[in-house]
């Protein structure tokens, strides 16, 4: 898939298989050669009596052993996606689970099924299910083995067994409704901390993308206007004799900056607005995530508080208490490590962005100079031979 | 141009003032009056200090005395006043004509008039523009004096000979075609260029708002911290560079307002020769009538239905005495009639031969000044794009030591 343009490699002297298919993508996690490689791509229209979907194209090639075989190609629908990711997050609650696209795009007012929409959607899912197969955990996950090679029949069997989404909606339900009781009593200051960072980052990265939407929409804005100005000098050259040759040049300098300019905003709309949007969506996963880890903390907090009034029974409780021990301690630990991990990762992810952003723009600048310089070049060399014909006697 | 005002003079419009004082209807009213100076430029060569000349000067004198030029040289292409209101306005500028932007690029337009005034050939000699510049009291009176105000043709009289005229000269009528053109043309630019300068200044100020984001969000960043603090500062350099920018730019909107004002100047002279040219299709037409209708009195043979001669078909002849009177009076007419279209022919001819020179004039100039001003646009538009590639460059070190 040659169309996507992806950021570039965080680890500029990583070698690239030469024999994968997919387009560069920059590797999360240090030197270690990926032996899973994932795309999604033609997305296509499913209309039944009862709905119309889209369905996806998702090819695996892998050298991985328990894998069956090296090549896998299987079409999924954004419901399966959604799945996959309670699935993963039921697994593994205190794990930084990439984020999916959204269901609707409420501000947009893009239609649900436009070009624009799915190929937005379809680049989001490709990102998505990358993310998971450079988690050093979620890539061996089952139900995500599942999802990449079963049939269609066989991943909706497969569905059916496990807790319901009632269930699921309750953890959830309970991991927000303990929060809101006050938050956990004995958080790990580490952790308090990443809860200041997130609130933070939280706000400063909906501000971004907001800043980021506002500057396309003036690029888009002052392209339009360009449209109109170009063509303006051509009109009037042609009731001139001798300025005719300048005011055609201007005319073609100002299409050509106006070219240049169109370019710019594709660059921010491929690659600036989605990194933003996604981090806007991992920036409430993580609050999130954090929540859970509150709850399963205050699970064995009201626990050994209830040891403490307990005259009875403390051994029982004990050997509660020191499963619940081991539980928060596991969370924990697998929180610190993604968060450590995020957090490179995010740096990563805006260091490149920005500095293709800073980039783009200096293409767009010399482009507009070179187009400049060339029509002042033809005009002062104009002046220079009238100037010559007329020292001439 | 070689001995016109310009080379003996130096005039410049130094400064602008605001001023209060009573108008016509003794109401309190605010203007800008303006410091003309005016220094001998011969006197200087031989080394001497010489003193400045000046006096002040408000908007409504220049109207005054372009007006006195227009009607006093109607032959000549006269070059326009800055515009009265500020128009073709982006939204930021300032629509007020008190405005100091506004009344600055206003001083420049009135030292331009005046040196175009002084460099040309005919007008440079005008008493009146003289005085103008050197004669501070009694300036006005002066004018009115010269009662041009008299000599100004009724603007109905103006509409009315365009219609009618039969046969204008074929140069002025192409002459006519290309200056609605350009008025038409530089207007149209004009309107799309203010609205490319407001979405240009929201595309630049709108990355104004990443400094403060960067800024805070950097306070919870320990290793990406500085690159962010430091390309925020960036960003807020970008932003602010659009006022200059865009301030340069409007000097190059007023070059061409100029043109846009003299399509109007160049029509004032085709509306003159068609006027003459009417006049004279009128005064010929009226010759011949008077010739036809004396014939028929010599004769006794009605060619032409005229009133006079029903009535008599109907209330009887004439005695012959009382058409001898008539046919006499009628040949004083006639001779007087053809001296009175020699002399205008002969106008004509001058006023379109002297027309045209001045017209061949202003073309060189035009095209002349025009070729400059599109590239003064480009060396804007350069200098912007090298001002565009240092902060990117700079934006893009900062954002790499992320």
């Amino acid at each position: 898939d040659t169309s996507l343009t992806e950021v570039n490699s965080c680890i500029p002297s990583m070698p690239i298989s030469p024999s994968s298919m997919t387009n560069q993508y920059k590797f999360e996690d240090g030197p270690e050669l990926r032996d899973l490689f994932i795309t999604v791509d033609d997305p296509e229209s499913h209309i039944t009596a009862i709905e119309t979907f889209i369905t996806y194209r998702v090819v695996t090639k892998t050298s991985r052993g328990e894998f069956d075989s090296s090549e896998y190609e299987v079409r999924r629908r954004y419901q399966d996606f959604l799945w996959l990711k309670s699935k993963l997050e039921e697994a593994h609650p205190t794990l930084i689970i990439p984020p999916l696209p959204e269901k609707f795009i409420m501000k947009g007012m893009v239609e649900r099924f436009s070009d624009e929409f799915i190929e937005t959607r379809r680049k989001a899912l490709h990102k998505f299910l990358n993310r998971v197969a450079d988690h050093p955990t979620l890539t061996f996950n089952e139900d995500f083995k599942i999802f990449l090679t079963a049939q269609a029949w066989e991943l909706s069997s497969h569905k059916k067994q496990g807790p319901s989404l009632l269930s699921r909606m309750g953890q959830t339900v309970r991991a927000v409704a303990s929060s809101v009781r006050g938050g956990v009593k004995n958080r790990p200051e580490m952790f308090a901390e990443m809860n200041n960072y997130m609130e933070t980052f939280s706000q400063k990265i909906n501000v971004l993308d907001k800043i980021a939407h506002r500057i396309y929409k003036e690029e888009r804005d002052y392209f339009n206007e360009m449209k109109e100005y170009g063509p303006i000098h051509t009109l009037w050259s042609a009731s001139e004799e001798d300025i005719a040759d300048s005011l055609k040049g201007v005319a073609s300098c100002i299409d050509k900056c106006c070219k240049a300019t169109e370019k710019r905003m594709a660059g921010l709309s491929e690659n600036l607005l989605p990194i933003l949007h996604e981090y806007v969506l991992y920036s409430e996963i993580l609050m999130g995530v954090l929540k859970r880890r509150d709850q399963i903390q205050s699970e064995l907090d009201s626990k050994v508080d209830a040891l403490a009034s307990k005259k009875t029974e403390k051994d029982l409780f004990s050997e509660e208490i020191g499963k619940l021990e081991d539980k928060v301690e596991c969370a924990n630990n697998a929180l610190k490590a993604d968060w450590d991990r995020w957090k490179q990762n995010m740096q990563c992810d805006m260091r490149s962005t920005f500095t293709n952003v800073a980039e783009n723009n200096l293409q767009y600048y010399e482009e507009c100079l070179a187009t400049w310089e060339s029509f002042l070049a033809s005009q002062t060399v104009d002046l220079h031979v009238e100037e010559d014909s007329e020292d001439r006697p | 141009m070689e001995d016109c005002l310009a080379k003996k003079m130096e005039i410049t419009v130094s400064e602008a003032e605001k001023r209060t004082g009573r108008n016509a209807m003794n109401m309190q009213e605010t203007y800008t009056a303006y410091l003309i100076e005016t220094r001998s430029v011969e006197s200087q060569s031989e080394g001497q200090c010489v003193p400045v000349d000046s006096l002040w000067r408000r908007y409504s004198e220049f109207e005054l005395l372009r007006n006195y030029l227009s009607v006093t040289y109607p032959h000549i292409v006269v070059p326009p006043l800055p515009e009265k209101r500020a128009d073709f306005v982006w939204h930021k500028l300032s629509a007020d004509n008190m405005d100091p932007d506004f009344v600055e690029r206003r001083r420049i337009g009135l030292e331009n008039f005046l040196l175009r005034v002084a460099s040309h050939p005919v007008l440079c000699q005008d008493k009146i523009f003289y005085s103008f510049l050197t004669q501070e009291g009694g300036w006005k009176e002066m004018v009115n004096e010269t009662g041009f105000q008299l000599k100004a043709d009724s603007r109905l009289k103006a509409l009315n000979a365009t219609f009618r005229v039969k046969n204008p000269d074929k140069r002025f009528t192409e002459l006519k075609h290309y200056s609605d053109e350009l008025q038409c043309v530089i207007s149209h630019l004009l309107r799309v260029r203010a609205r490319v300068a407001d979405r240009l200044y929201g595309v630049y100020k709108v990355h104004g708002n990443y400094g403060r984001v960067f800024s805070e969000w950097s306070a919870i960043e320990k290793e990406m911290g500085d690159g962010l603090q430091s390309a925020g500062h960036h960003m807020d350099v970008y932003a602010a560079s659009i006022d200059d920018i865009l301030e340069e730019e409007e000097h190059y909107a007023d070059q061409l307002k100029e043109y846009l004002f003299y399509a109007e100047a160049l029509r004032a002279v085709c509306r003159k020769h068609e006027l003459m040219q009417y006049d004279l299709e009128m005064a010929a037409q009226d010759l011949t009538s008077k010739k036809q209708q004396c014939e028929e009195l010599a004769t006794g043979t009605v060619r032409t239905f005229s009133l006079k001669g029903m009535t008599s078909k109907l209330f009887g002849q004439e005695t012959p005495e009382q058409r001898e009177a008539k046919i006499k009076v009628l040949e004083e007419q006639i001779q007087e009639g053809e001296e009175q279209l020699k002399s205008k022919n002969l106008e004509g001819r001058d006023f379109v031969k002297s027309a045209w020179a001045d017209i061949e004039r202003f073309k060189e100039q035009k095209n002349h000044d025009l070729k400059e001003a599109l590239i003064s646009y480009a060396v804007m538009q350069i200098s912007m794009c090298k001002k565009g590639i240092q902060v990117w460059t700079n934006a893009k070190e900062c954002f790499s030591k992320m």
